[in-house]
């Protein structure tokens, strides 16, 4: 017996262990969204680019007793006769948001895309190919620029898309499937809002036009999910299939507009040309200054040099120079010896809490970038704010639009001073995450972050204080790291702020305040 | 009994840093028992090194990490319950560092190993002696370091237990032991709130795939000596390739195959002190680097016990 207890102990312990696996999801079972306000005025709020919410044209719907209707409602009563665990599945994770779902691809799409080419047997990197997506470094490298940019864009567009869907909502005032006819059943939830066109199938269209072209090499990935999506709207009961028909197709006549000012935007100039990479080193050493240099081995061209010619959505060119700050410190001056001897002592003693802080908010190679991750913070209130689809739209919208501008002045103000990390002038900081491959003044983290904060505290104030802390910390994450120098992250969130700045004003007049 | 590379494969990293612990490790991966209210203890240092590592299945180095090293110091401890029974018991100190790049090392308390072993069977077979060993293990994170700094974070955090039948035929002072382990591990928490896998995760959780592996050991023991070699077989029942180009995850497929040689002599004169040394290298891999491992050991046994000689019977105990 005695021997027994010794064999059966251990096998008890593993037992016990096995039941304990798998990780959810923060967002996995989510309710369905139920807005508390359908904002049913919202057609009439300012587009982004649209010059009207009616620009394109969308055909009255036939009317609920129209036999084409009796079909589309038949469809519905098939599919909710015998649902499949799948279809169930669906209907509940597209019916916490499709503005939050959308959201939450695009971050996957962009944190799959996130990794730097790896280099060529001569030593030099292979540069990915919009127009053969598929190859090796696949198209695209979803940098922090790249990133803002592509969220901006389909958020803008989805907010464009929505109010252009509003408008319709409430000029043909098409009630729900379940509210002409009791026997279907509402899976996704009840609402009062106007069925067509579908707000959902309006955003499938719109996104997955905006990703085709933003991560070409997905679009199986993307078609699948549109599928599932206007599947699911059917299915539950939200939307007739030509609730949905119509809204497929104006998402995507407004995605056209938006693909047309993307091609056009100065984006796919933004790598350069070994001759502009010259250029940095040759204006900095006439000014004096150390040039900046790769701390790859082997040395990798910089990351999107000419990403500050972007023409960005709130900030014209002019102003994206007068955002530009004045010079860091020189880098033979006493300061920058200060500055640079201040880096290695903090990287030196880090604590494990500066360390996980460093971690947190990393969001470097194969992550959502920083973008992404302000996009999840405001995700993660905009739910408790149980926003209507098109809030949330224009919400977001407005912090990408501040992400992307943020990149844009960013990225000029890091290429026209062109400043070495700290690493670069002292061998010895060892660093606690890899080293951006860019210049250091002024950092991205701290403007990324302080202009979220300053649009996300306008949208949410409650949260302003909240936001404003987590701001703070991203930038003191870099100087942890040892990747940048004091002056980099406080210069950077006092433009950062000024670049939220901008999306607060347009916030303010566009008509949903 | 202890020996070295139980110690050290116990905690080494191996490769990108799978901390051997959980399998390779076998803290007792022999079959040798202590007698009754014996201790055996003592200290042991490892050393492991790679600049080739498997990104998934590909082969490479990395320009911007050179050589990753990682060194341990541990005690460990081994202590007879009965002559049928030990409780074996380590908690390695680690530090890693990569000689290029820009990333700065890590180092810390890992985390604390424990194995009940039992002689569950011994009986004579031919001319030689069969036993059949069970044994129980766990391990616990002792600090709260971050698993996701690989390769250069310490461990992985992970919380495991595991089970492992052993088998030992040993004929005159010729032997061979063959063994198989399951390992169990828990979810771990990173610092960072959503991470990648081959989807997106929005939560800080990671599950941990749980583990297999096998170990074939022959060779030469005696009262004095014991030599020899072993290859080993390490399997992640799950897990993801990193993609090209990325950075290690704490959930990669860790898989590999390593052979090595070990060597034990017991001192004459001082009665109850070892000498220990093993070295193994990774022939296959996969999300692992190509490690080449040493680790070396002292050990002095104790007698708790006023009724038994000290024994470092190296031979399995016949009743």
């Amino acid at each position: 017996m005695q021997r027994y207890k010794y064999i059966l102990l251990p096998i008890a312990l593993i037992a016990l262990a096995a039941c304990s696996k798998t990780v959810t999801n923060v967002t996995d079972n989510l309710p369905a969204l139920a807005p508390a306000n359908q904002d049913v005025n919202a057609g009439s709020w300012k587009p982004v680019l649209l010059s009207r919410p009616d620009t394109f044209p969308v055909a009255a719907p036939a009317a609920t007793t129209n036999a084409a209707y009796t079909a589309d409602l038949n469809e519905i009563k098939a599919y909710q006769h015998n649902l499949s665990g799948d279809v169930k599945s669906q209907i509940s994770y597209w019916s916490a948001g499709h503005v939050l779902r959308w959201n939450q691809i695009m971050m996957e799409l962009v944190t799959k895309y996130n990794l730097p080419p790896y280099q060529n047997p001569d030593g030099s990197y292979p540069a990915p190919n919009a127009a053969n997506p598929f190859a090796y470094p696949n198209f695209p490298f979803s940098n922090p620029p790249y990133a803002a940019r592509a969220y901006a864009y389909v958020s803008a567009a989805q907010y464009d898309a929505l109010v252009a869907c509003w408008h319709y909502k409430t000029l043909y005032n098409r009630p729900r499937p379940y509210q002409v006819d009791s026997s279907i059943r509402a899976l996704g939830g009840r609402t009062t809002l106007p069925s067509y066109p579908s707000e959902g199938a309006v955003l499938a269209g719109v996104t997955a036009e905006l990703m085709q072209l933003l991560f070409p090499a997905e679009i199986a990935n993307i078609q699948q999910k549109l599928s599932q999506e206007e599947l699911a709207l059917i299915a539950s009961g939200q939307a007739a299939r030509s609730d949905v028909t119509a809204g497929e197709a104006l998402g995507r006549q407004v995605a056209d507009v938006f693909l047309a000012r993307g091609r056009a935007d100065k984006a796919g100039a933004a790598g350069g040309t070994p001759a502009n990479w010259t250029s940095f080193v040759t204006a900095a050493e006439a000014a004096s200054q150390i040039p900046w240099l790769s701390l790859e081995t082997p040395g990798r061209p910089p990351m999107l040099p000419l990403f500050g010619k972007v023409k960005g959505f709130l900030c014209d060119s002019a102003a994206i120079v007068s955002l530009r700050p004045g010079p860091p410190p020189s880098t033979s001056s006493a300061d920058m010896t200060a500055a640079v001897a201040a880096a290695y002592s903090t990287v030196t003693h880090a604590t494990r809490q500066q360390m996980a802080i460093v971690q947190f908010w990393a969001d470097g190679a194969g992550t959502y970038t920083p973008p992404g991750h302000w996009n999840y913070i405001a995700d993660a209130d905009f739910i408790k704010q149980n926003y209507s689809e098109v809030r949330w739209a224009r919400n977001l919208a407005l912090l990408n639009m501040a992400e992307m501008d943020a990149a844009i002045s960013c990225w000029d103000i890091k290429y026209f001073y062109f400043n070495p990390r700290p690493t670069q002038m002292d061998a010895r900081i060892k660093t606690l995450t890899g080293i951006p491959n860019f210049p250091s003044y002024v950092s991205g983290h701290s403007m990324f972050s302080y202009a979220a904060a300053a649009i996300l505290g306008h949208l949410v104030p409650s949260r302003a204080t909240a936001y404003n802390s987590m701001a703070g910390e991203a930038a003191n994450s870099r100087v942890y790291a040892g990747i940048h120098y004091v002056v980099d992250c406080t210069t950077g969130a006092t433009v950062g702020q000024k670049v939220g700045d901008y999306a607060v004003q347009r916030a303010m007049s566009d008509g949903a305040e | 009994m202890l020996n070295v590379k139980n110690a050290v494969r116990f905690a080494i990293v191996l490769g990108l840093l799978l901390p051997v612990v959980t399998l390779r490790a076998q803290m007792d991966n022999d079959a040798i028992m202590m007698s009754k209210h014996n201790f055996c203890v003592g200290p042991t240092y490892g050393y492991s090194s790679w600049d080739h590592y498997w990104e998934g299945t590909y082969h490479r180095t990395n320009r911007n990490m050179g050589t990753v090293s990682t060194q341990m110091v541990s005690l460990m401890g081994d202590y007879g319950i009965n002559d049928k029974l030990d409780f074996l018991v380590m908690a390695p100190y680690v530090w890693t560092h990569s000689s290029a790049g820009t990333l700065t090392g890590q180092h810390g308390v890992q985390d604390l190993t424990a194995w009940l072993k039992y002689l569950a069977l011994e009986r004579n077979v031919g001319n030689g002696v069969l036993s059949t060993f069970v044994l129980g293990g766990a391990s616990i994170p002792l600090s709260n370091y971050e698993p996701n700094y690989l390769p250069l974070s310490i461990g992985l955090h992970t919380r495991t237990l595991s089970g492992r039948l052993m088998v030992d035929y040993q004929q005159g002072n010729f032997f061979a032991t063959v063994m198989g382990t399951y390992t169990w591990r828990s979810d771990v928490t990173i610092d960072e709130p959503v991470y990648y896998t081959t989807s997106l995760h929005f939560t800080n959780k990671v599950d941990m795939p749980n583990m297999a592996a096998e170990t074939l050991r022959v060779g030469y023991r005696s009262d004095r000596w014991i030599i020899e070699a072993l290859a080993s077989n390490m399997n992640t029942l799950g897990g993801f390739d990193i993609r090209k180009n990325d950075m290690p995850f704490p959930s990669n497929k860790m898989n590999s195959t390593s052979a090595g040689a070990h060597v034990k002599y017991n001192f004459k004169k001082i009665d109850g002190l070892s000498l220990d040394a093993e070295g193994d290298y990774t022939l296959a891999g996969r999300n692992v680097g190509q490690a080449r491992s040493i680790d070396v050991g002292v050990f002095y046994i104790l007698n708790f016990s006023k009724k038994t000689p000290k024994s470092t019977s190296n031979k399995p105990k016949t009743n």
